[in-house]
């Protein structure tokens, strides 16, 4: 695939580099607010709409700002448009606001989006910038949305908020699903990241060794972040 | 002479003592807390420490087979995780529940991370904070049903630690030779100091374990409510220390969990380091905490304090170190 077309990036930011099951970035809001698949859900088209905006905006600024002073720079561009979102959310979709809290101030700090300024848009015209965020978020969602509905599953036995597993009457005194809490308070935040990232892996390298060929580097689709051939030539950092 | 010249790469001392011994000697020290647990609450405790180890056995075996890795179940270290969990489980629990700290146990926090070894804290005890903060309700639940045919006959309902938590203490609720005997509420292997020392002579008699650790982990523990006593107002009351001391799991844990030789300081430096954090942070788990019982989480919390403490007593090496001529 050719680099740094729009389909490219989006693949790129989905599956390639994945921030959060590859690159290992924005663990503050994966672990903290994916209680819910809903939560997952919001937060990370929250997340998307910044960062697509942010990555468009400072890639046409990319010129004007001076290099000394790039991270200030993105700072102001990234709290703006948190700010917007943040309006809009408190305006629009209140119960989504109050779930989410201080998460979403937070997202100004984020590292995906910073990251993603200082790798990526800042070097790079417009169009892809836009497409590379919009790929980056779209990962963002979809990785924290597994995590949420696989902790609202066995934490609560529900999906998207409708009761999936029924649960135990004690006073009917049917039988049922157990939630096992530990899921929804912080320690299973850590269990389902590191079981999803692991899975993913699995896939991941099984594919990128069967395709393998020394003499090209590329061949194997060059995820070098997520790869442990130390053989591979083309390995990089 | 030929054989004074011979030379040979080490080892030079072989032991006779080997893993699968040691963990043999632990459960066999650990089976007069077994007995009498399941003579105390009855069928069900047996049921309870039958499935917790059986369970664990088999989920060390699924990971070695399917990982491909060779069979480490004949060295006994997953008898003594389930033997160890199932020693601290309620006597009235679901039998599914065990199976599922098994699970948690052998294959997260043991085998995820290396196996026998490398496991970075006790895998019985992580599987029982699993289980704690999962199904609250049930693992303190501690009312036992009519098949409950031991000794206890006395007490019912709440161990001696929740009680004093809720009521505070009232002389004379539970009478210090049960305490000490073992005829009150709790987990299937906790309540019988008795049974547990006896436990413990064994472990000490064939030198798997020393004093260092028990002794400063249950002497800083003393020390600690002591001053509590004193400077709470409510003055020198050993019948308080005992309940603190025999009432809870602070003899299961200190004999038999806190000795883990994985999760312990190999440094007898730190070892003694480690036995003195023991106590104070289970004191202040137990004192100003929410819950009645700190010693799994103190013990788990300490296993991650091993790394720093041992660095920080590592003996100098023989020629380096000491004042600059």
């Amino acid at each position: 695939m050719k680099a740094n077309t729009p389909s490219e990036r989006l693949v790129n930011g989905i599956i390639k580099e994945n921030p959060t099951f590859v690159l290992m970035l924005g663990m503050c809001p994966t672990l903290a607010v994916t209680t819910s698949a809903v939560n997952g859900i919001g937060m990370g088209l929250t997340t998307t709409a910044v960062l697509a905006a942010s990555n468009l905006m400072i890639s046409l600024l990319r010129k004007f700002i001076p290099d000394g002073v790039r991270m200030p720079a993105f700072i102001v561009v990234v709290a703006s448009f948190v700010t917007i979102v943040q309006m809009l959310l408190q305006g629009f979709i209140p119960s989504l606001y109050d779930s989410l809290g201080i998460y979403i101030p937070l997202i100004v700090v984020n590292c995906i989006i910073l990251g993603r300024a200082e790798a990526y848009a800042s070097k790079n015209p417009p169009i892809p910038s836009l497409f590379d965020g919009i790929g980056m978020g779209l990962g963002f969602t979809l990785s924290i949305t597994c995590i949420g509905a696989v902790r609202e599953l066995i934490g609560a036995g529900q999906l998207f908020g409708h009761q999936i597993l029924p649960l135990a009457d004690a006073a009917a005194g049917t039988a049922g699903y157990e939630p096992v809490t530990i899921f929804i308070l912080a320690p299973g935040a850590f269990f389902v990241l590191a079981m999803l990232s692991a899975i993913q892996n699995r896939f991941k390298l099984g594919a990128a060794r069967r395709g393998i060929d020394p003499s090209n580097p590329d061949s194997c689709g060059g995820a070098c972040a997520s790869c442990g051939n130390s053989m591979c030539k083309g390995k990089r950092g | 002479m030929e054989q004074m010249l011979n030379v040979s790469s080490n080892p030079h001392v072989r032991d006779k003592m080997t893993t699968s011994r040691i963990m043999q000697l632990v459960v066999l020290a650990l089976l007069p807390t077994t007995i009498f647990g399941i003579w105390n609450f009855g069928l069900h405790a047996l049921l309870v420490v039958l499935i917790s180890v059986a369970s664990s056995v088999i989920f060390e075996w699924i990971y070695d087979h399917f990982m491909h890795k060779p069979n480490t179940v004949p060295d006994f270290s997953a008898v003594v995780t389930g033997l160890l969990l199932g020693l601290n489980m309620p006597p009235q629990i679901p039998l599914w529940i065990p199976v599922l700290g098994s699970a948690f146990a052998i294959i997260v926090v043991k085998q995820l991370f290396g196996g026998l070894g490398q496991n970075f804290m006790n895998p019985a005890l992580a599987g029982r904070c699993f289980l704690m903060i999962s199904f609250a309700g049930k693992m303190t639940n501690f009312s036992v049903s009519e098949n409950y045919g031991g000794v206890t006959d006395a007490i019912t309902g709440a161990t001696p630690l929740a009680a004093l938590k809720a009521q505070g203490f009232v002389e004379g609720s539970v009478p210090v030779k049960n305490l000490f005997l073992g005829n009150i509420q709790g987990t299937i292997g906790e309540t019988s100091a008795l049974a547990i020392l006896i436990g413990a002579v064994i472990l000490l008699a064939f030198k798997v374990i020393d004093l260092k650790v028990p002794l400063t982990y249950i002497g800083s523990f003393t020390i600690f409510v002591i001053l509590y006593m004193l400077f709470s107002g409510m003055g020198f009351n050993g019948n308080y220390l005992l309940c603190h001391l025999f009432g809870g799991g602070l003899m299961l844990g200190a004999w038999f969990m806190a000795t883990d030789y994985v999760t312990t300081p190999i440094t007898p430096k730190g070892q003694l380091v480690y036995g003195c954090i023991l106590g104070i942070v289970t004191a202040v788990f137990r004192l100003f905490g929410g819950s009645a019982e700190g010693v799994s989480y103190a013990i788990i919390f300490c296993n991650l304090l091993v790394p720093i403490i041992e660095r920080l007593t590592k003996p100098v090496a023989f020629g380096k170190g000491g004042k600059k001529a």
